[in-house]
């Protein structure tokens, strides 16, 4: 078998999937009551919503999107810091693909762009040296998002800017951490969650031990998937089995790319630059402990968030829009439960984070979902 | 948690740390700064956003698809009786 | 010696007219032309006109350039309205500093596809802008064609199949990547001139009800369009669509759906159903192998308040084919 075959195609062959749907209808055709699966990454929201998953699974099983997506969770006054450094003069802001659509309190980078600020979208965060090599009469800020998947490749920016001596890059940094906000979500006193579909590439970076305490204290089924639609339903069926023996542990479908200890060159180049922040607002959700990255001390000469504080606002209480991104986010609510769902809220003018990234939970119902 | 895609190397340029990859016949570099263990041509890694994140285990792979096989085959028999 | 665009070639003096000779007319040769009125006057009965710019970035890429497209696009547009395209203009707007050289090489290339398309340009237009007013070249086609058999979105019915002539998405993966410097190769655009393979559908007498070439917006805009105008939703088999492996690794990799990124070398039909099989077997004699029955004009979705465009999974699963709207961006998540 290629390696096409063993890691794609094998993985999406429709005998599978419709044997694995049989599966998980046995698993759970007396239960009384539907069973809340979440998951938590973007990537796995998509398979789900792009494969119909949703639809093969029997009304016992239902999917709840929870806050998959690094940047639907910026609270605003970082985009707001984003459009205030892109617009210092002799500046370039750099950032991933996704930033550039994602509202702030006034404007988003997209519309700063169409207004002559110097942004550029790079695909990979190496790109930013090339950049900054460049434009050497310029200060070049790369805005580095992502969740702990994405933190490393910031690392190794950085790592290789130093190596580089590039005195004109800066960087600011939004990543996120998954661990906590599972943790939020399961500590919340009308959370309805009976498992989780835990992150695959997040998983990749800091291994699957990291999930066992969480799996320990609050006592629920918490399955590492692939990407593949068999890895979603083989997920599933773990969970269910694991439910049908009043099981709650850490167990991982993913093992072809996940390992207990994760990938530890990787762990060390964060734990070199970086630390937990005190608190993080999470938008719509709000403050989580220890659920984010900062730049260590030491480095505070290429931290913008230092060096340009006066550029970068302090956290301020969100501006309504009346949307309940916070309840969907966090599983309680369903995207067309939103007043604001496809009226005033669309992808072309997101109210909230669930519809600005093509992960939000609300642009995946919205362009795959909304007349059904 | 992203997009990070299994990619075939093709070749590796060891002083700049740089892997060619293919996946599905597209061909782009992916560096290899975080990969601790050694890899070589014809090698499967996961790629997120320019960068190698991992080297897939084949065997794993192979394994995890077999147990797939496994349980249907279980759940198959499980039906005929 | 000279060898870029001057502000000079613009002026309508000498410099001008030796440009239009040299690099025109004698690549565009053909009597009408030749006479050099300001207009030309053409014979043709129910005639069929569409008109486009072109300002692609890169001007060369793997599978063509502007002027490739310049030409097939326009071609393109009118054999989709059922006409044989015969007498095209040509504007040329050119930045100063332009080298002669690669105007030479878009040239020769347009003169190529009209080769392919039976096609002439009988008129034509040069301006120079100072450097900076524009990036290099922007060419307009407008092309004038006798209408055969009239195929029109009006035409499509209720339980029409829906056929997609070649794998899709091929010209937007491969000018994304060139213009985002994603350094991926193993992409070609698909560009090419359709009328051979419309006029061999032309020739026999077959239910076709409409065509239309997929170009900015995919198939993704086409089917939407179709959509919206006849007040039908569509069903569509994903694993009927036909795709390249390339462009499906391209998509994966980045997390850009294929059905809105751009074709230029494929066309959408409406067809009868009794003519489905036999429109197929033609496209694939003319070397279009992978045209493909993917669906059919539904009744409007009940309940629906708009006619979508239903994509029936492998696993019968189904979800929206979403209309393109925004940017194309790469997701990292």
């Amino acid at each position: 078998m290629s390696g096409t075959e063993l890691l794609y195609s094998a993985l999406r062959a429709p005998d599978k999937i419709h044997s694995m749907q049989r599966i998980i209808e046995r698993l759970c055709h007396n239960y009384q009551r539907p069973v809340r699966i979440m998951e938590v990454c973007g990537g796995h929201t998509h398979t789900i919503v792009k494969y119909g998953l949703d639809q093969l699974v029997p009304e016992q099983v239902r999917f709840v999107h929870g806050p998959g997506c690094p940047v639907c969770v910026l609270p605003q006054h970082r985009i707001d810091a984003a459009l205030q450094l892109a617009a210092m003069p002799d500046t370039i802001l750099v950032t991933l693909g996704d930033m550039l659509k994602i509202p702030g309190t006034q404007s988003s980078l997209q519309q700063a762009r169409a207004t002559g600020g110097d942004i550029r979208v790079v695909y990979s965060p190496l790109d930013a040296l090339t950049i900054a090599q460049k434009n050497p009469e310029h200060r070049v800020i790369y805005f580095a998002i992502g969740f702990e998947t994405t933190a490393p490749m910031t690392a190794l920016l950085i790592e290789q800017a130093q190596q580089q001596k590039l005195a004109n890059l800066f960087f600011h940094i939004n990543h996120v951490l998954i661990p906590p906000a599972m943790e939020m979500i399961l500590s919340t006193p009308e959370c309805s969650v009976d498992a989780f579909i835990a992150p695959g590439h997040v998983s990749v970076i800091t291994g699957s031990d990291i999930f066992t305490p969480i799996a320990r204290r609050f006592q629920k089924p918490l399955v590492i998937s692939g990407f593949e639609p068999m890895d979603i339903m083989a997920s599933v069926e773990r969970i269910l089995h694991q439910l049908n023996h009043n099981e709650a542990k850490v167990e991982n479908t993913y093992s072809r790319s996940v390992t207990s200890q994760g990938n530890r060159k990787a762990q060390r180049l964060m734990e070199r630059y970086f630390e937990p922040r005190a608190t993080f607002l999470w938008r719509g959700i709000g403050a989580i402990p220890q659920s984010a990255l900062q730049f260590r001390t030491e480095f505070a000469d290429i931290d913008a968030e230092v060096r340009f504080a006066e550029h970068c606002p302090a956290p301020a209480p969100e501006s309504g829009h009346g949307c309940i991104c916070g309840s969907i986010l966090t599983g309680q609510a369903h995207p067309q439960e939103c007043p604001l769902f496809a009226k005033q809220c669309t992808p072309t003018n997101p109210q909230g984070s669930c519809m600005v990234s093509n992960e939000g939970a609300c642009s995946a119902y919205y362009k795959y979902r909304r007349d059904q | 948690m992203c997009l990070a895609i299994p990619s075939q190397i093709t070749s590796i340029d060891a002083e700049t740390d740089m892997a060619t990859v293919d996946t599905m016949g597209v061909s782009r570099t992916a560096n290899l700064g975080l990969i601790d263990e050694k890899v070589s041509v014809g090698d499967w890694v996961l790629v997120h956003v320019g960068i190698a994140m991992t080297q897939i285990d084949e065997k794993e792979a192979r394994q995890t698809l077999e147990l797939y096989e496994q349980m249907i085959k279980a759940d198959m028999e499980n039906e005929a009786v | 010696m000279n060898n870029r665009i001057l502000l000079a070639h613009g002026s309508g003096g000498r410099e001008n007219q030796q440009l239009i000779q040299e690099m025109f007319v004698d690549a565009f040769r053909n009597p009408t032309l030749c006479a050099m009125d300001d207009a030309s006057v053409l014979e043709m009965g129910t005639m069929a006109v569409s008109t486009d710019s072109f300002t692609v970035s890169p001007l060369f890429f793997p599978g063509g350039d502007i002027g490739k497209l310049a030409i097939a696009g326009t071609t393109n547009d009118v054999a989709m309205r059922g006409a044989q395209p015969q007498y095209l203009s040509a504007a040329f707007i050119l930045e100063e500093g332009l080298e002669l050289d690669v105007l030479r090489r878009i040239v020769a290339s347009m003169s190529k596809e009209l080769t392919i398309c039976a096609a002439t340009i009988v008129t034509g237009d040069t301006k120079v802008v100072p450097r900076g007013a524009i990036d290099k070249i922007m060419i307009n086609t407008t092309g004038f064609g006798r209408l055969i058999k009239d195929c029109s979105v009006s035409r499509i019915e209720q339980g029409d199949h829906l056929i997609v002539s070649g794998p899709i998405a091929q010209h937007g993966s491969c000018i994304y990547a060139e213009r985002e410097e994603i350094a991926i190769s193993g992409l070609t655009s698909d560009c090419c001139c359709l009328w051979p393979a419309v006029k061999t559908l032309l020739d026999e007498d077959l239910s076709i009800h409409a065509m239309r070439d997929a170009t900015r917006g995919g198939l993704s805009a086409v089917l939407n369009e179709w959509a919206q105008q006849t007040g039908h939703s569509l069903m569509v088999q994903e694993s009927s669509v036909p795709l390249t492996q390339q462009v499906e690794g391209f998509s994966q990799m980045l997390g850009i759906d294929p059905y809105i990124l751009a074709c230029e070398g494929v066309f959408v039909l409406a067809v009868a159903p009794q003519d489905s099989a036999r429109v197929i077997e033609l496209l694939h004699q003319t070397g279009h192998n992978h045209a493909a029955l993917i669906g059919t004009v539904t009744e409007e979705k009940r309940g629906a308040k708009t006619p979508q465009v239903i994509l029936n999974s492998a696993y019968n699963t189904q979800r929206l084919m979403e209309f393109p709207s925004g940017e194309i961006l790469p997701r990292i998540c």
